[in-house]
């Protein structure tokens, strides 16, 4: 897949000739669960003429324990993390929430840290999800894959309120060849994973995620696309469970042409 | 009211199963949040006016002392009296002192979650003075001896038949084959039932959205009118205000209102919006005698200079739990405190400690929907965060969770140690899945494996494909 994209967006990049370093944040789920969203991450950010690294020494970047009110633990792993990453250009997350926690949520952890504070902000400003990242700081304004498919996308929480994630994803799918985005009702309303919520209260999570998968069955569309594991895996899990046919994938793999993988919980009722 | 918020699984279970509530649920996914929609797209300033409201409220809020005595002047100059009250049996004495010297029997009630929240009417009615709510809605859920459920549509899990059969169980003075089968019928039975109310009522009481400081006025919103009968026809008015509701100016009162009624019902303005400063003045044409304000504090003002502070800013507009995916699956009650959905979330364990409350913080998905609609922008997600670190400080929480954690925490903090868990579990875990690649049941996960299917890892963790994809090519590099 050749991809097509602007002189660049960034006017620090712009007049810089050699190829921008993206360290890859993979996140915990994509490592364990969905290495071909890494995969079709390091794809994309390469053609775009990104040189992509992937430390190895990556686990999470904390939501569990700063969402649990564990500051000391999520202090630790944020270190960790602006340690291992802030040497490249650029840091890109293939999800909104964990975007959002190392931009967002890093940098008041180190309010009147005279030496942290300093590094968190400068790390922050380098850090962007996938989809955001393509189209913001490499200009990407569309790819050349082509995917007789239609597809209805779930707009994650954090990627829409905390990144302003809602149009990238869709204008670079539309410019898929034989792509059709079909809007599902409400797909800016959360689909009821919220991390540990969904195991601390299942019963009202179940009751969220059912509704999102009537809308998103009522969307008829043949794949369900979202930016965040966390959320694809619940709603995934739900459809398999009612039965659903409809084949759950992150954007990032239909962005990349990167779809031989069976589908995340994978296809129809098994 | 009594606090059930430590039998919040149970109560939401309950209210998962009950298919009115869910009905009703479904009618505050829709309606509100269309209307806001719609209302503030007509005002292309709204997000500016939300900026100006939220710092019109910082201002107060760092300067309540002064606001609150000059507020204090002006309802003595205006003829009115201020009652200060600490806590909730202050208000209710002070309330019921007022009362007794009006000789009062029968007392009429405009909407007033503060009310709600100092227990007035319980209080009231085990002294024998009668409180009757005048609001349509407040009325419907005194004579089923329920709290609200909203804090803007307190009824709104309430459907039309079970109103009918309330209304006949009650009105025994009307003719029980009368037809109630239009909601407007009903709409008049209650009103001629209320009517006769205001009239036997000596002592009115009504709560505020605003008090303000530069003219001593106190400031209601109303659909129904109701607030304006029942602060006019008795002989003493009675407001019950919380500190916070204080704004500086008229002006600033006006500000606040363009985003208030907008971001509640979506209404450009509410009906009726009323300006009561002291008792009736002699050349008015009616209105009390007296005019007193119970000024609650009630643990606010220990609020102050907390990270809880910008929950003073509220309103009290109901838009968080309109938005709110947990308040439309389980409804109000389910919440156990006066205050529900994200607002009651923060607010509940600052007026009432984080100990007995501690489930409503954690009942977030953090999906900032509330934030994103709140008109004051408040951060609501992240003063639920802030009350989930005063749980984890004071070990607080459930022991498993804590012990999971911990696990948890143990491994993420140790990156080679946690490369070696996954690099073992992700296999294991994907051959589990199989051909289906997903798993119905896996030992510990029952919490999510209940209801949803767990899918299944693809095979090898995405750090060791890479790290085994980089040896290769570094050796075709040689």
């Amino acid at each position: 897949m050749t991809v097509d994209h602007k002189d660049t967006a960034n006017p620090e990049r712009r007049h810089s000739s050699s190829p921008p370093s993206v360290g890859l944040f993979a996140t915990c789920l994509v490592d364990l669960f969905r290495p071909s969203v890494g995969f079709a991450a390091v794809k994309l950010l390469e053609d775009a003429g990104c040189r992509v690294h992937v430390p190895l020494a990556q686990t999470c970047c904390g939501q569990p324990a700063y969402n649990s009110g564990d500051r000391s633990d999520t202090r630790a792993i944020a270190e960790q993390v602006i340690g291992t990453f802030e040497d490249f250009d650029y840091v890109v997350v293939p999800s909104g929430s964990c975007g959002a926690m190392l931009k967002k949520h890093y940098p008041p952890l180190f309010a009147g840290d005279g030496k942290w504070e300093a590094r968190a902000a400068s790390f922050s400003e380098k850090v962007f999800e996938l989809v955001s990242f393509l189209d913001e700081v490499m200009g990407l304004d569309a790819v050349s894959a082509r995917a007789d498919v239609s597809v209805t996308y779930h707009d994650s929480c954090s990627g829409l309120r905390e990144l302003g994630i809602k149009d990238q994803p869709r204008r670079l799918l539309k410019s898929i060849d034989g792509l059709k985005v079909k809007e599902m009702r409400d797909p800016d309303v959360c689909c009821g994973f919220g991390g540990t919520f969904c195991v601390k209260y299942p019963d009202i999570s179940n009751t969220i995620v059912g509704k999102k998968t009537k809308n998103i069955v009522a969307a008829d569309a043949d794949m369900l696309l979202a930016g965040d594991m966390g959320c694809l895996m619940n709603m995934a899990g739900k459809l398999k469970r009612e039965g659903s046919t409809v084949e759950v994938r992150h954007v990032a793999e239909v962005l990349a042409g990167m779809t031989d993988q069976p589908a995340i919980a994978g296809t129809g009722k098994g | 009211m009594q606090l059930t918020t430590d039998r919040f699984k149970q109560n939401a279970a309950e209210a998962l199963a009950d298919a009115n509530i869910q009905r009703a649920m479904r009618n505050v996914e829709g309606g509100f949040i269309d209307k806001r929609v719609a209302a503030i797209s007509r005002l292309p300033e709204f997000d500016a006016l939300r900026d100006n409201a939220r710092d019109i409220k910082n201002h107060v809020l760092t300067n309540l002392d002064l606001y609150l005595e000059t507020y204090e002047r002006n309802v003595t100059a205006a003829g009115g009296k201020v009652h200060w009250a600490e806590t909730g049996d202050d208000a209710c004495a002070a309330i019921l002192e007022i009362c007794r010297k009006a000789g009062a029997r029968i007392v009429t009630k405009g909407k007033s979650m503060v009310t709600e929240e100092i227990g007035l009417n319980d209080y009231l009615a085990k002294r024998d003075i009668t409180p009757v709510e005048t609001d349509l809605g407040e009325y419907i859920i005194q004579l089923r001896g329920e709290h609200p459920s909203h804090i803007i549509a307190p009824a709104v899990h309430v459907n039309r038949d079970q109103v009918e059969s309330d209304f006949r169980r009650v009105h025994t003075q009307f003719d029980p084959n009368r037809d109630l089968t239009e909601p407007v019928s009903l709409l008049g039975e209650a009103r001629e039932v209320l009517r006769q109310k205001y009239f036997e009522a000596d002592v009115g009481i009504t709560g505020a959205n605003f008090l303000v400081a530069e003219t001593g006025t106190s400031v209601i919103v109303t659909n129904e009118g109701n607030g304006d009968l029942t602060q006019t026809l008795g002989k003493v008015h009675i407001v019950v205000a919380s500190i916070e509701k204080i704004v500086p100016t008229l002006e600033d009162t006006a500000q606040i209102l363009r985003v208030l009624a907008r971001s509640a019902t979506g209404q450009d303005m509410s009906v009726y919006t009323t300006f009561s400063t002291g008792p009736r003045r002699p050349d008015d044409p009616d209105g009390p005698t007296e005019y007193h304000v119970v000024l609650l504090d009630n643990g606010r003002s220990s609020m102050l200079g907390t990270e809880y502070q910008e929950m003073l800013r509220c309103i009290r507009c109901g838009a968080c739990m309109n938005h709110c995916p947990v308040y439309h699956a389980i409804g109000g009650h389910a919440y156990g405190s006066v205050y529900p959905g994200p607002m009651g979330a923060v607010l509940t364990p600052s007026l009432n400690g984080i100990e007995k409350t501690g489930q409503l913080p954690n009942a977030s998905t953090f999906c900032g929907r509330c934030e994103e609609v709140c008109p004051m922008r408040i951060p609501l997600p992240k003063m639920m965060r802030h009350w989930r670190e005063r749980e984890f400080e004071r070990h607080l929480e459930p022991q498993s969770a804590r012990y999971g954690l911990g696990v948890w925490a143990f491994f993420a903090r140790r990156p080679k140690l946690y490369r070696r868990a996954v690099s073992f579990a992700a296999p294991l875990l994907a051959r589990l899945g199989g051909s289906k690649h997903r798993l119905a049941s896996l030992p510990l996960a029952g919490g999510w494996t209940r209801y949803r299917d767990l899918p299944a890892p693809e095979g090898r963790t995405f750090l060791d494909q890479w790290s085994e994809r980089q040896a290769k090519a570094a050796r075709r590099a040689k």
